[in-house]
């Protein structure tokens, strides 16, 4: 088999976990995006939210130490003891149902009845006291996230493709892992939205906010129910990726890489997330391999948009997204 | 009793259709103009023109400029950072190939063909609406900073990647380079804020402004009632893209003086010039300044009352900044959906009746 095809395929490989990755984050977009109608620019900040605490509670950190020391002249960094992995991860699961609730309070509840784009712009807004709140919190530097998730080349599959191609496939275990959790998420997803009461209770507040309230669903029950999964999806992304990249600021830039995601499957569709974030993740990587050398490379910046703009002249409500009837 | 419309008599047509109808109004204007140009340049210190005026003149274009898009015409752009950095590189490039050329003229060049690059991404405005439009101007940004990234030519094939404005005079003063003092840069901007605001404010006004408005409103509705949208969105485009163009003209010659793209010009400026707006009041052209001077003050005064007054530690306070931002904005939503021009609006209402309310 000729070298360029075999490198083509690891790239392809790889472009689909990070499109799982990619499909991770525009997952808790659309679940807000679904149940509220609010676009959640704060979705990628919230993940960042969620990693830094998971960091912050595991190693046993003062929160608002730097603020406290520098009003008192002290110097408290942190508690001395180490929480386990698990323990430490349903901590953070507290945190962000309560920031949920606090969300659904301050804001969402002064909200009902408002333009999307106000509700749009008020979800930035989140995202920049979020982004401030936890540097203020935990501290702005880089921190490696170690929950034992495992790392590094998977040699089984290198031993593998060695033998089939001549030629061992560079595929990280992380990303397996990452794959495999996000096909668990979306399961359970799906079987919850499908199955369970609140599930159902989900879509009909989706379908129509006032029919929803007048069969007694409380809506404001649901709202803090759909941002405490959109933040437990945050929490699951925030893991994967800080794990792989170290949590830092960028982490909340994946957010921006998951809206083309969203644009191409469709900002209403769960399975449109998941086929959005596989094609933009493998079409960007192939790009890069193939015509990015000729171009100056780090094309990754803006080819997921492009590719969602053209995209979207020729199909304006994505891939699976439900068609826009507009009347006057 | 100052302020109202009663014995105010028209008995022309020029009269009535001027831009400040009521006579206070009008007074109030002149009195800012000749504070602006009669009575700050004679008291403008270096820190004052570069903490504060400059960067809120400058900045107030690009708000004006996005007012117009966002604002009037609806079609939310998060593409203002990348717009800036064409009319940064045009101005760059201009100056450098035809240095006997005024650089007033270059900056409307500037801003001439960032309009033509602001109509050719606002093309998928025809077909794309509101949260997609706004994600698909994503696409501009991350683009065109890439490309003055890396192609050279944008560059002058300088070792550092960056951009240097070269010293450039208007009537034998320096406006931009190392030479240039306090007042030249302040007068510099002002004269060009005072146009840019004047030709705004008349489009808006007119037949151009109503069919924006039309096309915010209801866009189908507007095209039943023989609004061209077509020409209609794109002229929406090109006009505040010339605006920002112009902006990032001004920002990167006059204010910067070197800049490096992804660094001046990031996603980071675009969400700033719309948080201006917002802060301000979507759709209106007073509410861009006020929006510009709330967010171009706010550091400042944060920086002066944490890092001086109180003594914490600059990037402790920077985090608070944001925090502060974050939260005033999200305020302002709830409390004033439209912005510190509706405050006004509201405060002249007041004042219409004043003493005696009724």
């Amino acid at each position: 088999m000729p070298d360029q095809l075999v490198y083509a395929m690891e790239v392809t490989l790889n472009g689909l976990m990070a499109g799982v990755l990619y499909s991770l984050v525009a997952l808790g977009f659309v679940l807000i995006f679904k149940a509220s109608g609010i676009f959640n620019y704060a979705q990628g900040v919230l993940a960042l939210f969620a990693a830094l605490t998971l960091v912050g509670i595991q190693n046993g950190q003062v929160p608002f130490a730097h603020m406290i020391n520098a009003m008192t002249g002290g110097h408290l960094t942190n508690f001395g003891w180490q929480v386990p992995s698990v323990i430490a991860i349903l901590l953070t699961g507290v945190v962000m149902v309560l920031l949920a609730i606090v969300i659904e309070k301050l804001v969402l509840k002064h909200l009902v009845n408002q333009a999307p784009i106000i509700l749009f712009m008020a979800t930035i807004g989140m995202a920049y006291f979020l982004e401030g709140f936890g540097d203020v919190m935990w501290g702005a530097d880089i921190k490696t996230l170690d929950v034992g998730l495992p790392q590094g080349i998977n040699e089984t599959i290198e031993s593998l493709t060695d033998r089939w191609f001549g030629y061992g496939f560079f595929i990280d275990n992380l990303d397996i892992v990452a794959t495999l959790l996000a096909i668990l998420l979306v399961t359970a997803l799906t079987l919850f939205s499908q199955y369970s009461k609140q599930g159902r209770a989900l879509r009909a507040v989706a379908d129509d906010h006032q029919a929803a309230l007048s069969v007694g669903i409380s809506l404001r029950f649901i709202w803090v129910l759909v941002w405490s999964i959109a933040g437990f999806v945050a929490l699951v992304a925030g893991i994967i990726w800080g794990t792989k990249s170290g949590v830092q600021f960028s982490l909340s830039l994946i957010a921006l890489k998951a809206l083309p995601v969203l644009m191409l499957g469709g900002f209403t569709s769960i399975p449109g997330a998941i086929v959005g974030g596989l094609i933009i993740g493998v079409g960007e990587k192939l790009f890069e391999f193939s015509i990015g050398p000729m171009i100056g490379g780090a094309t990754e910046n803006w080819f997921a948009y492009v590719l969602a703009l053209v995209f979207l002249v020729f199909r304006p409500q994505g891939l699976f997204g439900e068609k826009i009837i507009e009347r006057v | 009793m100052f302020y109202r419309e009663a014995g105010d008599f028209k008995t022309s047509y020029s009269e009535d259709g001027q831009t400040f109808p009521i006579k206070f109004d009008r007074l109030r204007f002149y009195a800012v103009l000749a504070v602006a140009f009669g009575v700050i340049p004679l008291f403008i210190n270096d820190y004052w023109a570069n903490a504060v005026a400059v960067p809120f003149l400058i900045y107030a274009i690009a708000a004006i400029g996005l007012n117009i898009l966002v604002g009037y015409a609806g079609q939310v752009s998060l593409g203002t950072g990348g717009f800036m950095a064409v009319g940064a590189y045009a101005v760059y490039k201009l100056m450098t190939a035809f240095p006997e050329v005024s650089i007033f003229i270059h900056v409307i060049l500037a801003g001439l063909i960032t309009a033509a690059v602001g109509v050719v991404f606002g093309l998928p405005s025809l077909r794309i609406k509101g949260f997609y439009l706004a994600v698909a101007t994503l696409a501009a940004q991350f683009f065109l900073v890439w490309l003055f990234n890396k192609v050279p030519w944008f560059y002058n094939y300088s070792a550092s990647g960056q951009i240097n404005a070269p010293e450039r005079t208007v009537f034998g003063v320096f406006v931009t380079g190392a030479q240039t003092s306090a007042m030249a840069k302040y007068m510099f901007c002002l004269v060009i804020l005072t146009l840019v605001a004047l030709v705004a404010r008349n489009l808006t006004r007119g037949t151009v402004g109503r069919k924006w408005m039309a096309i915010r409103d209801m866009d189908i509705a507007a095209e039943i009632i023989g609004v061209n949208p077509l020409t209609t969105k794109l002229t929406a485009f090109a006009v505040s893209s010339f605006f920002i163009g112009i902006a990032g003209a001004l920002f990167f010659a006059v204010y910067l003086g070197a800049a490096e793209v992804g660094e001046s010009f990031g996603i980071q400026k675009s969400f700033l010039i719309l948080f201006m707006v917002i802060i301000g009041g979507l759709g209106s052209i007073f509410g861009s300044f006020a929006g510009a001077a709330f967010l171009v003050l706010l550091p400042v005064f944060l920086k002066n009352v944490l890092v001086g007054t109180l003594g914490w530690p600059t990037d402790l306070a920077a985090h608070i900044e944001l925090m502060i931002v974050g939260g005033l904005i999200v305020v302002f939503l709830i409390a004033e959906p439209h912005g510190i021009a509706q405050l006004w609006r509201v405060a002249k209402e007041k004042l219409r009746l004043w003493p005696f309310p009724h």
